[in-house]
């Protein structure tokens, strides 16, 4: 008598559909093109969820600054004269102004243009104001400073913020993403960096496309055979050979809260620390000297996984950070359903070497960004996405059901967005 | 704007020509890209030459080696951007977007031993998927007369725009 399968409840929303009896995940593709629904996320995700901000080596020193839009909302992101980091909303408590409005800099305080209201860097209303106008006591309660971001939490140096007062901790929201963001920051005894010219561009599409698509293994061969060409003789071997190995090695791993990375050993070369023929001696040098470094200060074990593993993560609601070829970090927030604010940076370490810098931020440009081999394609994967959408009345669902019933599915399977979706699911859909 | 003017006593065996003649250069090279013959246009590159776009706003000396362009080729990474955009596989050009490409304000900023420095303000149209952006700049040359026809050493464009808002993406060549 064959075995019986034991019936798992079918989890039914309007929007996602989760049927493991029939082995069938869905989407509503209503989901990512109507108004009503991104109004709706707005309130429930991006005003709840801890959202990137930025990396505490974007400000070096005391008193720099700089300004930054995160889910629609136009912050300073600072240091104060001793130093400590704020967010603040770049809004002029007065009329309503943007207080700064350069993109970075350092100042002991912000003047709003408008009327001349000045604050200390530490968000403190400092304006003398003429006798008569205004009671004695006037700001003396706080009302007029510069207004906190109700949150600001950092992770390894990675800021977050949260519109939210009442939010668990950064800590506890970026539950097991916080394993595979200290790969990220321990790969250097002297720290990691944001490098200099981060990459700012917009799709037209919605922000969940992109989401998906940061750690979709599935589509990398058919969107980028370009890539994997010019990788193969770049590389001089097959890449697409080292891809199909890879699948087998592969793990999509579910961080809780929505967070998600797929880890496998891609054919590229790794800056830290996985040679390709092409950097040459020179490179394979380099290279060894990292490894040696990272086993004596980790231990074998995680120095390998930082070595020879590939990951690419994403973190509920909007944030990506790929440690991949090189590491990107990037966020892309909604500006309406059908258009994302795309902000991408490179991560390096300390003090890395000119030669070992250009190799990494070569491998960047090689795949990644607006001008890099794959990533144009992916925008036009994402805009065609969107505007096929246009159909859903007709045509409603997004199928993501690969390897749903695997023990563990791997970068090529789609559990990494099942995650999110599941997350997704529990805060959007009304019990 | 940093512009390099002739270096009293720099060793240049590079003769200078007349601006019409680059002028003439640079709207051939310009026609090459809109008509897509992509081939010819790469002919006009010297081996081991460099194709950057720093990131929109960036400083005109930006360095690849230490901030994060858009695009920095070398001449084999070059060859490989016209392989890939010559491919249906290219999905970012592929149907082929229409691309006008304008170049004005063309100036001779001074002789080096590798050749002659030119730069040219650009105005350059893309059309792709019933919607048209303009990508806005400067264009910085070295150009250098090998076997009686004019060649590029390199190209460098500069964006005068804060970011790519909504251009989106630099896969054409600007």
């Amino acid at each position: 008598m064959a075995t019986l399968l034991k019936a798992v409840p079918e989890k039914t929303g309007r929007w996602v559909v989760e049927d493991r009896n029939k082995g069938v995940f869905k989407v509503a593709r209503e989901a990512f093109v109507s108004d009503a629904i991104f109004e709706k996320e707005r309130e429930r995700i991006f005003d709840k969820c801890w959202l990137y901000l930025g990396h505490a080596t974007e400000l070096k020193e005391a008193n720099d600054y700089l300004t930054r839009n995160v889910a629609g909302r136009e912050l300073i992101f600072n240091r104060d004269r001793k130093g400590s980091y704020n967010a603040f909303f770049n809004v002029c408590p007065h009329r309503g102004a943007m207080v700064a409005r350069e993109k970075c800099g350092s100042a002991l305080g912000f003047k709003c243009f408008y009327h001349g209201w000045a604050f200390n860097n530490n968000g403190k209303f400092a304006t003398r104001m003429g006798e008569g106008f205004y009671p004695e006591d006037f700001g003396k309660d706080g009302s007029v400073d510069l207004v906190r971001v109700p949150r600001l939490e950092e992770y390894r140096g990675f800021y977050f913020i949260n519109f939210d007062e009442g939010a668990v901790s950064l800590e506890e929201y970026l539950a097991d993403s916080r394993e595979i963001i200290d790969l990220v920051a321990d790969q250097s005894p002297n720290g990691m960096e944001i490098i200099g010219g981060g990459q700012q561009y917009s799709i037209n599409a919605n922000w969940k496309l992109l989401l998906e698509n940061s750690f979709d293994g599935y589509h990398a061969e058919d969107t980028h055979a370009t890539y994997f060409e010019y990788l193969s003789d770049y590389i001089g071997g097959a890449a697409n050979d080292d891809l199909s190995a890879a699948k087998v090695e592969s793990r999509a791993i579910d961080l809780k809260n929505g967070h998600a990375v797929i880890e496998g050993k891609a054919p590229w070369g790794r800056p830290i620390a996985r040679t390709i023929p092409s950097w040459g001696e020179d490179g394979a040098a380099d290279i060894r000297a990292a490894r040696a470094e990272l086993e004596a200060r980790l231990g074998v074990e995680k120095a390998h996984r930082i070595a020879d593993g590939d990951r690419n993560m994403g973190i509920f609601p909007s944030l990506v950070i790929n440690d991949i070829m090189a590491i990107t970090i990037r966020t892309f927030h909604p500006v309406s359903s059908g258009l994302i604010h795309v902000n991408a940076w490179a991560m390096g370490p300390v003090g890395e070497p000119r030669l070992q810098r250009k190799r990494r931020l070569d491998n960047f440009l090689e795949f990644l960004g607006p001008g890099g081999f794959a990533t144009p394609d992916d925008v036009e994967a994402l805009e065609s996405a969107h505007r096929g959408y246009g159909n859903a009345k007709f045509a409603p669902w997004n199928d993501i059901s690969r390897g749903l019933l695997k023990d563990q599915p791997t970068n090529f399977d789609e559990e990494q967005m099942r995650c999110f979706w599941r997350e997704w699911a529990r805060r959007m859909e009304d019990q | 704007m940093t512009e390099v003017m002739m270096k009293p006593g720099a060793i240049t065996t590079e003769p200078v020509l007349s601006r019409s003649e680059y002028e003439d250069f640079l709207y051939h090279e310009a026609a090459l890209l809109d008509a897509w013959r992509l081939d010819e246009w790469l002919e006009l590159f010297v081996e081991g030459a460099t194709y950057e776009v720093p990131t929109a706003g960036a400083p005109d000396d930006a360095d690849s080696s230490e901030s994060l362009f858009y695009i920095a080729d070398d001449y084999f990474r070059l060859r490989h951007r016209i392989k890939r955009l010559n491919s249906k596989q290219a999905h970012s050009e592929w149907p082929r977007s229409k691309t006008l490409h304008t170049v004005t304000n063309v100036r001779i900023l001074g002789a080096e031993a590798d050749g002659v420095r030119v730069t040219s303000n650009f105005v350059t149209y893309r059309t792709k998927n019933d919607v048209t952006h303009t990508f806005v700049g400067r264009h910085y040359y070295v150009l250098r007369k090998t076997d009686d026809k004019l060649c590029i050493v390199s190209k460098r464009s500069m964006l005068d725009m804060d970011n790519l808002r909504p251009q989106g993406r630099v896969s054409i060549i600007v």
